[in-house]
């Protein structure tokens, strides 16, 4: 499973190809989510989609025991990001989450709460994309675990 | 109002919904649950909820059909056979009977699209109206997710990191 290389030229060359290509499309759906479909949940979600399947295609064996418990300090901070927008309008005087109430100078209410909305869609991908992938290294390290000791 | 594109689709999402719940083997049973998402995702386009048919079809699709082989492959990774006992007899008795009685119950819901229904005429006309005026976000579904109903949004974001804590916590094998 993860962790195991594939030798697969095909594999290789699709996930070469795939694994930028749905990157970019999740930024793309990111940055756009405030003009069509798609936002942070569904950025993340992509992003997680990239991240594991590169894992799945070029992954090292070793290193993915770590790195999932160090992925958990980046779920922190997508939550992070988000509580700390919602916490901005608060400072300014504010209710919590109420974006046009955060001290930018300079902008006018809808700027602001539209700047709001971006920042925290950007701390929802990361949320949920750090959430997914670490479930997915706690899913797989397991099982390669008991594969090693068989 | 023409069936042409619905039914079709109808007709494939009671198939691969049937065929997940009937088929031998557990690893069919999760692929054909992603083509059911797949399928159900792409009612949501039809029915033009974009935004659900987008997460339908990544996360149904997608990373929920990646969870559930991780997980088949770490609960039974030799035998995937489904063994299945024979349902009790009040299982087929009650259950038709439950569905007749939610067909029944679906009939007074308001019909697809009517203006006059309560989750029309409540607060979604203030959200349409003033959306781009209020937060310059033409995609409404955005400007309610994440201005209007951030709380709501907030709470779900800390499920989500809940739920990637309790799955290292619950399958972490390390001693330390």
């Amino acid at each position: 499973m993860i962790g195991s290389r594939f030798e697969s030229l095909i594999v290789r060359r699709t996930g070469s190809l795939l694994v930028p290509l749905v990157q970019i499309f999740a930024l793309y759906v990111l940055f756009f989510g405030q003009y069509g479909p798609g936002g942070g949940f569904v950025a993340g979600v992509m992003i997680a989609a990239s991240l594991v399947l590169g894992q799945l295609v070029f992954g090292r064996s070793g290193l993915s025991a770590r790195r999932a418990r160090s992925l958990l300090a980046g779920d922190g901070m997508g939550l992070l990001i988000f509580v700390a927008v919602g916490g901005l309008g608060l400072i300014g005087g504010g209710q919590f989450l109420n974006y046009s109430e955060a001290p930018i100078p300079g902008l006018p209410d809808a700027s602001r709460r539209y700047v709001g909305i971006l920042l925290t869609q950007i701390g929802v991908a990361l949320d949920v994309a750090v959430a997914a992938v670490s479930i997915v290294f706690s899913l797989s390290r397991s099982a390669r675990g008991e594969a090693g000791n068989a | 109002m023409t069936y042409s594109f619905e039914l079709p689709l109808l007709v494939l999402l009671i198939l691969t919904a049937g065929g997940a719940i009937l088929v031998k083997d557990l690893i069919s049973a999760v692929l054909i649950l992603g083509s059911y998402s797949f399928f159900l995702a792409l009612i949501w386009a039809w029915l033009g909820a974009a935004d659900v048919a987008f997460v339908e079809a990544v996360v149904g699709a997608g990373l929920a059909t990646v969870f559930f082989l991780l997980t088949l492959f770490r609960t039974a990774p030799d035998d995937t056979r489904i063994r299945r006992p024979r349902p009790p007899v009040v299982v087929v008795v009650a259950l038709p009977l439950l569905g007749m009685l939610l067909l029944y119950a679906a009939s007074d819901l308001p019909s697809f699209g009517d203006p006059a229904s309560p989750a029309s005429t409540h607060v979604s006309p203030h959200y349409l109206e003033n959306s781009v005026a209020d937060t310059l976000t033409p995609n409404v579904v955005t400007s309610v997710l994440m201005d209007y109903r951030a709380l709501d949004t907030l709470i779900e974001t800390v499920v989500v990191f809940t739920s990637g804590i309790a799955c290292w916590l619950l399958l972490r094998r390390d001693p330390e």
